[in-house]
Parts: structure tokens; sequence; C-alpha cells
């Protein structure tokens, strides 16, 4: 399968998720319980059951070997200032490191481009832009799921509230544009042309890449057109989402059909989720070579399935040898 | 093959090298072109080290001679070790082929082959994994990234795994930490479980299990090297170096590569131990059978180097010392740093070390017990204890390799700066996007350093051979210092390819060089034997 193919293989696939959903909460079909309660409580079964499962079999298989990559000077003697966070040699190194690689994507930043030019030269640029388009990706969307709390409880609480109307501050537009509506569909816009503009990330893209794209993509901008264009009624969405999350389910009349199209994307993400790449995100907190103290000759690590192995003793070796050793001065156990 | 056969260096790599091919990679077949590849195993090495599948065969066969249900060893093979590591079953997982590790691998850049991405070389395995044991896989499959596993699969392991010197410099930018190193290993795991290997790698295995070194040295061929040394040291210094060897009760065992007996410019820092040692009057012991510090077990299995690396606490229990020094040595300090205490030990019949010279303790090492011997030597200079001449090794301009393991393994980092600025004083570091964590790869490691695999290696030693000749252009470089006997051995080669008039040498070949011995005569040669002044000079 080539780049396109996978590229158009999950571009169809998400709009054909879109029709799906059109034509099930079209009046006529009438499926609006199937897509606002049923759909959305196997994806959240789904999500949570096989984010749970994955986790349990990744925390089930042992670390037998202490195996942290090392990006700065380890702790040896005491006058050679050791780096903590870069290779950490106690627990508060490892919160550390792992704190920079979660919250400010740290390995990211390091990120060069290498060009060669001919006469065999190769240089090494800077390449901060795939760190800048994750770290905004990744935030907007954080930002847009703690602005959706509002929708699910009543008060809304203080900080939703506030976290909201900062993110409208500029006003654009009634109702207000949020900011991070826009970042996000930029941020993730820009994770989709580099790997159909990049060659190399073209060659390396699998359907697995571009599917949650085009997926979250579509999520976002049906959001952003049922809050600024084809408006839905807020107060209906709000029960039906309250109704869901105090398993008291109900589809109130009159809510647009564009919501259930973002009802339904958002579904399918959840259940894709743990079966998926997205799996990167609880998978980093257990990446042995990051999560590790580079404390290995310090505190010994124990490799639970450590077994036997045949080896050659030296009693084998002198056997072999004793003789020779004998005759060039090498002292020997047995004469 | 040999460097004549490659095309000048400027004409090796061209602008468009990274640009990818049309056909898709699941689809492009694997071919093995001479010059790019290793020479099998052969038989009688598999066979004395009780592995599967001895027979002779070559990477150009059609008929590989595989077991009849080769594909159940390995999906086998696979099951087993998705529930025994944590790192291949998460790495299998979470890879979002962001791209960032793409450019970093000195292979792709000097070969633009796209299989020589890290993203794709884990893809090679992963694709596998995701028909057989993950659901979207066995669904949509090749919809889902996911590929059956076939003959020629195995073949495209076999060329690639072999194309990766599990030197981690991907890990260092990856967002997830993943580690081709830990692939890579897998894969070659699998690959012996078929009986598929690489001689240069499994050689030097069964010479190490037979005699203690992978040159198959055996004990009085040891001597024999050392005392060559000895003289040699005598015929420079006028001092007669003292050679302590399987001595009992010794307070320290020393243990280094066997590369640094047998071959220049290795042997020049072999002397360099024996010359310090003797200064010191430490009390040491070099041993026959602990006589190889590297382990090429760590390019075959993890059994393997379990198997390689029990001697050393074996022989330290057995000769009953206090601790150990461990040589300058890049992949045998991953193995002695984050393998060896968990595999072979506890070390309880050790002692904590503490430096007989110094009096510092080497809180560092309390658990494995074992001492690198850059830190043993920085220590000793922070103290004042060596006489060291910096204008003895005035003609050397050099510049630092960090060797793989030790930077991105170990953090071995600040140690060898610090004895390097003060055995000389004419010390440039290469761009900073090419040492430290950063550090590119000699292309020789992980049992790739071998002839006929020329053209791949000097291709992947294009990155670094550029940084040499940066500092060559620059500063006048004429010296590649590294810790790591397989870079003296592979990066003589990449100099003489990609930046001619560089030697290669070590550490503790420059530190002898400088330092001062008691009762030692005018010295007018270096350990290499060249005079210590140019001669050219001394005309102007």
């Amino acid at each position: 399968m080539n780049a396109w193919s996978s590229l158009f293989a999950s571009l169809f696939a998400v709009i054909g998720l879109v029709i799906i959903a059109l034509l099930g909460v079209a009046p006529a079909v009438g499926l609006g319980t199937l897509f606002g309660v049923v759909i959305p409580y196997v994806a959240i079964a789904v999500f949570v059951i096989g984010i749970v499962v994955r986790i349990l079999q990744w925390a089930k298989a042992p670390v037998p070997f202490r195996i942290p990559t090392t990006c700065g000077q380890a702790k040896s003697l005491p006058w050679i200032k050791a780096d903590n966070l870069e290779s950490p040699y106690n627990i508060w190194g490892v919160i550390g490191r792992m704190f920079l690689e979660v919250v400010l994507f740290r390995s990211l930043f390091r990120n060069t481009r290498a060009e060669v030019a001919d006469g065999a030269v190769v240089r090494y640029a800077s390449a901060k832009w795939l760190w800048l388009g994750g770290i905004l990706f990744h935030y907007s969307l954080l930002t847009i799921v703690v602005r959706h709390i509002r929708f699910f409880v009543e008060p809304i609480p203080s900080f939703v509230a506030l976290l909201s109307s900062a993110d409208g501050f500029f006003e654009i537009l009634v109702p207000t544009i949020f900011l991070t509506d826009i970042a996000f569909v930029l941020a993730a816009s820009y994770l989709f042309f580099r790997r159909v503009f990049i060659p190399h990330m073209r060659y390396i893209s699998l359907a697995n890449d571009y599917f949650p794209l085009f997926l979250i993509l579509g999520i976002g901008i049906t959001g952003i057109l049922m809050r600024n264009v084809w408006k839905v009624d807020l107060l209906a969405v709000k029960e039906l989402a309250m109704g869901l999350f105090s398993f008291h389910p109900t589809v109130p009349p009159g809510i647009g059909s564009i919501f259930f199209v973002h009802l339904f994307l958002v579904s399918v993400l959840l259940a894709y989720f743990p079966f998926s790449k997205l799996l990167h995100a609880p998978g980093v907190f257990l990446s042995p070579t990051r999560n590790m103290a580079n404390n290995n000759r310090m505190v010994r690590h124990i490799n639970p399935w450590n077994y036997p192995v045949k080896v050659h003793t030296y009693e084998e070796y002198e056997n072999d040898f004793r003789e020779k050793m004998k005759e060039a001065g090498i002292p020997v156990e047995k004469e | 093959m040999s460097l004549e056969h490659l095309p000048k260096p400027e004409e090796l790599v061209k602008e468009d090298v990274l640009t990818p091919p049309e056909s898709p990679w699941m689809d492009t077949p694997t071919v093995f072109k001479p010059g790019t590849y290793s020479f099998p195993t052969a038989a009688k090495n598999l066979k004395y080290l009780g592995m599967p599948n001895p027979r002779e065969w070559s990477p150009t066969d059609k008929d590989w001679k595989l077991p009849d249900n080769w594909k159940e060893i390995v999906l086998d093979g696979i099951r087993e070790r998705l529930l025994k590591y944590r790192s291949f079953r998460v790495f299998m997982d979470i890879c979002v082929r962001c791209g960032a590790c793409a450019d970093k691998c000195h292979f792709y850049i000097g070969s633009g082959d796209p299989k020589n991405m890290p993203v794709l070389r884990a893809e090679l395995l992963r694709s596998v994994y995701r028909k057989d044991f993950t659901a979207l896989g066995k669904i949509f499959g090749q919809l889902a990234g996911a590929r059956e596993l076939t003959y020629d699969v195995i073949k495209e392991w076999f060329y690639y795994f072999y194309q990766c010197t599990e030197c981690r410099r991907c890990s260092v930018f990856c967002p997830y930490g993943i580690d081709t190193a830990e692939i890579t290993m897998m894969g070659r795991e699998l690959l012996h479980l078929l009986g598929l290997g690489i001689n240069w790698a499994m050689e030097p295995v069964a010479n190490c299990y037979r005699t203690g070194n992978h040159l198959g040295i055996p004990p009085h061929g040891l001597i024999d090297m050392w005392e060559f040394m000895v003289d040699d040291i005598e015929d420079i210094t006028g001092v007669k170096v003292g050679l302590p060897v399987n001595k009992k009760g010794a307070e320290i065992l020393f243990v280094t590569p066997s590369g640094d007996y047998f071959a220049d410019p290795g042997t020049y820092t072999c002397m360099g131990y024996l010359m310090l040692f003797h200064e010191l009057g430490l009390d040491y012991t070099w041993s026959t059978y602990a006589s190889e510090g590297g382990n090429f077990g760590l390019f075959t299995s993890h059994e393997m180097i379990k198997r390689l690396n029990a001697k050393i606490y074996a022989e330290a229990k057995r000769l009953g010392v206090k601790y150990i020094i461990g040589g300058e040595c890049g992949h045998m300090w991953r193995v002695m740093h984050q393998y060896m205490d968990t595999m072979n030990g506890p070390a309880d019949f050790l002692e904590e070390p503490v430096s007989p010279i110094t009096g510092t303790k080497f809180e560092n090492c309390k658990t494995t017990k074992m001492v690198h011997i850059t830190e043993f030597t920085s220590d000793l200079i922070k103290h004042g204890k060596l006489k060291l001449d910096k204008s003895r090794n005035d003609k050397t301009i050099t510049t630092f390799h960090d060797s793989c393991n030790p930077a991105r393994a170990a953090g071995i980092l600040e140690e060898p700066r610090y004895i390097l600025r003060n055995v000389v004083d004419n010390f440039h570091e290469m761009p900073e996007n090419t040492i430290r964590e950063q550090t590119f790869c000699c292309a020789g490691g992980a049992g790739l350093g071998n002839d006929e695999n020329i053209e791949m290696r000097m291709r992947g030693g294009f990155p670094r051979g550029n940084a040499v000749r940066h500092v060559v252009d620059k500063h006048q470089v004429n010296r590649l210092t590294c810790m790591c006997a397989i870079d003296r051995a592979t990066l003589s080669a990449l100099c003489e390819y990609w930046a001619p008039d560089v030697t290669v040498g070590g550490i503790h070949e420059l530190v002898a060089n400088a330092m001062i011995m008691t009762g030692e005569h005018e010295r007018t040669v270096d350990l290499r034997g060249e005079p210590l002044i140019p001669e050219e000079d001394e005309d102007v």
C-alpha cells in the first residue's frame, strides 16, 4: 500500500463515519438513542477497559534490565557535575526527567534536521516546528477537553468558566471563537500536512497515522461548526451530556445532526484509542529508557526471570590450556 | 572488499541521498549488494556454542536452509519476548511515526535507504507484531499497518537488523524514548533462533567462550603480547614495568577489550595502562581467563551476554581481588554498567571500590564494584598524583569521539575530557550535534566492523567523518581520540576514507605519553615509536 492509498482510505473511512452518523440520526431513520446513548456508552466502556487491559499488559511484563538512555553526565566523582535531569541518579531526577518529557516534550525539543549537500557534506539545522506543532496540538486538545466539563456538570466549576473566558478573550465573532479551537485545527493540520509534504514522512506514514488525524480534525471541525455556524441547542446538548454522565440518559429533541456527527466521531476515537498508536499517551510513562534512574552501578537491579546459563568455567578453561599456561609461567590451580 | 573499491568520498553520498524511492517499503524487496552486508556465521561457531541450525549458507542464496517450522519458531519467539521485556511490548505499541528519529541514524544519513530510518527498522518487526498479536492488525491487515511474516521478511530482517549498530542515538530524540537498540536486539535474537547470524560477531563469541577473549588468543599468546609491550615500554622510557598475570590476592582485577592487546592503535593504549599501573605501584592483575571486557553477546542475545560476562565476576572471586577496573571500551561498558550485576551478581564477595592512591571512594560503583578507568585516572589527576608533561603530546592536535555506549548508556562524558585537557594542550571539540549524547557512531559497532561490509560502514561513518573533517579544516586536528576498542579499529578505516591524515588512538596512550615515570630516561619518541617532535619541524 502506498502513502496515498493509506491517506485516502483513512479519509474515506472518516467521511464514511460522518455519513453513517448523518443517516442514522436523520428523522426518517431516527436512531438518535443509538448514536446519542448506546454508542457513546459502548465507546467509553471500550476506552476504559481497553486502556486498563493494555496498561496491565505492559505493567505485567517485567523490566529485566535497567536500560535508561543517558543524555547527560552521570553521577560519578563528587567534583564532576552530574546532570540529574538528563541522566537521573535518584527518584527526583527521574520525576524531573519524566515531567520534562511528558509536560514539555523535552526529547522532541532536541530535534534537528540533517541536510546533505553535494560533495558529501552534512549539516544539522534546528527543527523545532514539530515540537511546536506537538505542543500546540496537545495543549489545545487538553484545554478543549477541560472546557467540555461545563456540559457535564451543573453548576459549571469556576476553573472551567475561567478557562473558557480566557480562551475566548479576544471575543472574535459571536459566539466567540476559542483561541484553542483555532490552534487545534491549525496544529492538527500542520501534523497532517507535514506527513503529506515531507517526502520521508509520506513514506513512513500508515493509515494508522492518517485515520486518527482525520478523525480528530473531524471532531474539531464539527465542534466549531456547531458552535459558530450550524448552531445547536446547547441546553439540549447539556441535558444529553448530563444524562449520560448521571446514568439517566435521555435524548432531548431538536439537537442538530451535526452534534451527533461530532459525538459519533468522538465515540469512534475513544473506542479506537486502546488499539492504536494513541496509546503513546499512557505508554510514555512506562518507557524504560526514560523512567529509570541511571544508577546501575550504585543500586542493584533484579531480573525476575534471571536463569542459569551454560558458561565456560575457569576449571574447563584451565583444563584446555594447563600445559601451555605452565610453560608460560602462568600460575594454575591444578598442577 | 576494501576501501579502494569504493567511489571517492565526495561521490559516495549525494545531495539527493535522502529522497525516498517510489515503491512503498513493504513492497520493496531486499537486495544483498556486496559491500553492504556481513557474511553469515560459520557452522562450526554455532555448533561450538550449542546454537540452533548450524550450516553453511549465504545471504545471496534463494534457500537459507531454515528449519521447516521457521515461522512458528519466530512467532513463538516474539510471544515469549513480549512477555519478558516491557521495553519490547511498549515499543511495539506506542510509536506514532512522528519521524523525529529518521535522520538521526548514521546509516540512514549515509545510505538514504528508508528502511534505515529507525522508525522503519522497528516497523519491519512491528508490522509482523500487528498482524499476529493485535486485534486491528488481524482484522484490517495492511490497512492497519500489518503484514504477513514471510520468508522475504526474514531476509529483510537479516539485512536491516545487521545494519544497525545499536548506538541508541535515535532513542535520545524519540519523544517516548523508543530505543532501536532494543528492537534490533530482539530482532537478532529471533534470527538466531533460526540460525541466522553474522560470523564477524559469532566467531568472536565462540572464541570468547573458549579462550576468554574475542580474538581467540590462548593464555600463553597473551603473555607474549604483553611481554612485547613491556619490552617496547622499556625501549621508549627505560623503565621495565611489571606484568602481573592471574595473580591471586591482588587488590584489583583489570579487564579491558582484547582488541587492545592485539592491534595498533589499541596496543598503545594497552601500553598506557601498563605504564600507569606500574608508576602508581598498583597491586593489580591481568587475567588470561577474563581477558576480554568486550562482549559480543550484546550483539547476539541476552542469554549470550550473560554466558560471556559470567567469567568477570567468577575470575574476580577466584583471584580474591577487592574490586575491578575496566579499560577503555564502548559496548563493554554498556554490559558492565547496565547488565553485569543484574545478570551475574550480586558481587557481594567484592568490596566497595576505593582508590588506593587517593583514598577516593567510588560511590557510584558500590554495588557493581567495577570502576571505569577514566573515573580512576581523572581522580588521580584531580588529586595531583600524576606528574604530567603535556608538551610531550604537543604534536597531537586532538578531538574526542564519544563512544555510543559510554555516552548514551552510562553517561560518562566529562571524565575523558578532563583527562584529555590535562594531558594535551590542543583539544578541540567537534560540532555539538555530533558529540556527547548526540555522538555519531563509528558505524562498525554491534558486529558490523568487518571488511565485507565496508561500503555500509563508510556510508554509516559519513556523519562522524564529516565532523572530523570539520575540525581538521578548522583546527588542523590530526588525532581522533576515543575510549573504545571497536572505535580504535573501525575509526581508523573511517578516517582513512573520510578524513585522511587523522590518526586514531585511546586516552591512556596520551596519558602515558605525558606521564613522567620514576626513573625514566629522556624520551625522544612517543608510544608509537615516532619522534616526539616531528622531524620536519626540526628542519625549520
